[in-house]
């Protein structure tokens, strides 16, 4: 279905075409709306709950600001097994805790919920690597100048993490998109939802067209903002 | 100032225990420059980062101005690192930070106030030479400047001590040179006792008080920098000033020295001056004195501590007793003399 946009686009009739498929760029309005408010909710609640466990997972580690080797080993093992559940299993597997958050397992909020606990250990680790980066020298440097734990997570770890934590958000964010439309197909809403239940299960090839279309373009402006803003932070330093 | 008695420190590996320091004692005196030197390996850095227990001793004590660093807690043990200043061999600025915010960073750490923290850094800046460098980011300073700003840091909180981690093994040796009188200038003003780690004897040469030789995980010696120079006891501190020492070869000359002076005596001889008679003109006197002439071979004359030190190579040449009294008159006049 999706080989015969050919066809579609070869209509000449301009005129009739809109008045026929005006409802088309409403709905793929409110779907391009349902779909970016989810993601940017989704990375940013994955954020809060995945940076600090990022910054535990690095700090925790042998001869850290907060070496806990328990600690570290079990969040790992969480880490790793819930990275390892693929995610439109997870998403069926946590139904009954959406239903307990947010009362329903359908609809744009309730998608939020798989999505934001699925990010959240991507997000551990990707600011794990981002931490890791860092010379080790420089938080020697504050430690031997009396700073704590929490000094150092602050003052060292974070700020001189900043230009890669800022590319993590731009792929974090991105992912949420892909996941975002897995979410749709079992009535998560958004342009997963509009792409499937009309593109697919009614054959509007037009609808499906126009999703991806939104989907390359909303992807490539998250890619040149991150890209732009993780670069402004390295020149800064310049 | 810093008191070191019985220092053992194993690193326990997966395959084997390694001794990195074995029964290290030494003592530091307050306002003196203390410089340890050792190969790489030897033990060295192991030593400097027991001070501010970066690692933790397996056995012995370190006392730092009276206190036993190697027994406090956790939080006494970063009260007390506030007051133990540190420069590294990679400067270890933070990148994301202004020169300014650097320097503020140890203050920001004792929590001390935003306005007397900024007051705090422009005089430090100033002392190390960099008020105009205080907007820019660390990656825009050359090797010199960085160790500026990572000396300003380690000021910042009136350290009792300040630890060099090989802090001019990175610098080019004309920085290394602009960096360690420094290091000797903040020294004089401020009293303050500095213990460096190095391996480079030029380093030793120019600001040490005092020296001890590492080696194996074991103090060799330990001495004043000047007797080390003029008299080193063992092969390990024995090589290092030959490396910057370089005395000739007398084989060289003696083929030359067949070369006749007429009915003329001669002599080769090497004098040693240390301290202040380098300074005189013993070789100028001796000459108009004794009627000889001296013809210079070799010479080298370093200064080691602002003292005079070094060797000539020179041919005596004269008549036979004039020749004999000069060199009892080098002699009287504090110089070692070497017949080759």
């Amino acid at each position: 279905m999706i080989l015969s946009a050919h066809a579609v686009f070869a209509n000449i009739d301009l005129n009739a075409f809109w008045a026929q498929n005006s409802w088309i760029g409403e709905k793929l309005a409110t779907a391009t709306w349902e779909t970016f408010y989810m993601v940017i909710i989704c990375t940013a609640l994955s954020y809060l709950f995945g940076l600090p466990l990022g910054v535990i997972l690095v700090t925790t580690e042998a001869g850290h600001v907060l070496e806990n080797r328990w600690v570290n080993r079990s969040l790992g093992v969480i880490v790793n097994a819930t990275r390892s559940i693929p995610f439109i299993i997870f998403l069926i597997l946590v139904i009954p805790f959406t239903r307990l958050v947010v009362g329903t397992s359908i609809g744009t909020t309730a998608s939020m919920v798989p999505l934001t606990l699925a990010a959240i250990p991507f997000v551990a680790r990707m600011v794990e690597t981002s931490f890791k980066e860092i010379q080790w020298g420089l938080i020697e440097a504050a430690v031997s100048m009396g700073a704590n734990a929490w000094q150092v997570i602050a003052k060292v770890l974070i700020p001189e993490a900043m230009p890669s934590i800022i590319l993590g958000v731009a792929i974090t964010t991105i992912n949420l998109v892909s996941y975002s439309a897995m979410a749709g197909i079992v009535g998560g809403g958004g342009l997963g939802t509009l792409a499937y239940y009309y593109g697919y299960q009614r054959y509007e090839d037009l609808i499906m067209w126009a999703t991806v279309i939104v989907l390359i373009i909303f992807v490539q402006c998250v890619q040149v903002l991150g890209d732009k803003m993780a670069a402004r932070a390295i020149n800064k330093r310049r | 100032m810093i008191e070191i008695k019985n220092l053992t420190k194993i690193y326990h590996t997966a395959h084997q225990d390694i001794l990195a320091l074995d029964d290290v004692s030494l003592s530091v005196k307050r306002g003196e420059i203390f410089g340890i030197i050792g190969l790489s390996g030897a033990g060295k850095s192991t030593l400097i980062r027991c001070i501010n227990m970066l690692e933790k001793p397996t056995r012995g004590s370190i006392m730092v101005d009276g206190q036993d660093i190697t027994l406090l807690k956790q939080q006494q043990l970063r009260t007390a690192r506030q007051k133990i200043g540190i420069i590294f061999q990679q400067f270890n600025l933070l990148s994301s930070r202004t020169v300014f915010d650097n320097v503020k960073f140890p203050l920001e750490i004792t929590g001390i106030p935003a306005q007397a923290a900024r007051q705090r850094v422009e005089q430090l800046l100033d002392m190390v030479g960099l008020s105009d460098k205080a907007r820019v980011y660390p990656e825009q300073l050359s090797g010199g400047q960085k160790q500026r700003v990572g000396i300003a840091r380690a000021l910042a909180n009136d350290p009792k001590i300040l630890l060099s981690d090989e802090a001019t093994s990175a610098l080019d040796p004309q920085t290394t040179r602009s960096i360690l009188k420094l290091l000797k200038d903040i020294n004089r003003q401020l009293n303050l006792t500095i213990l460096l780690i190095t391996h480079d004897m030029n380093v030793i040469k120019q600001i040490c008080d005092r020296v001890a030789v590492i080696n194996n995980s074991r103090i060799e010696e330990v001495g004043d920098v000047l007797s080390i120079f003029s008299n080193p006891q063992t092969p390990t501190a024995q090589s290092f000033i030959k490396a910057i020492i370089n005395k000739d070869d007398p084989q060289e000359y003696r083929k030359d020295l067949i070369k006749q002076h007429g009915d003329k005596y001669s002599r080769l001889i090497r004098v040693s001056f240390i301290g202040a008679s380098a300074g005189d003109p013993v070789i100028s006197a001796m000459i108009k004195r004794f009627d000889v002439d001296a013809n210079i071979l070799h010479g080298n004359i370093d200064r080691v501590k602002d003292v005079p030190f070094g060797h000539l190579t020179l041919e005596l040449i004269g008549s036979r007793s004039g020749v004999e009294r000069s060199m009892s008159f080098l002699q009287d006049n504090g110089l070692d003399i070497e017949v080759l």
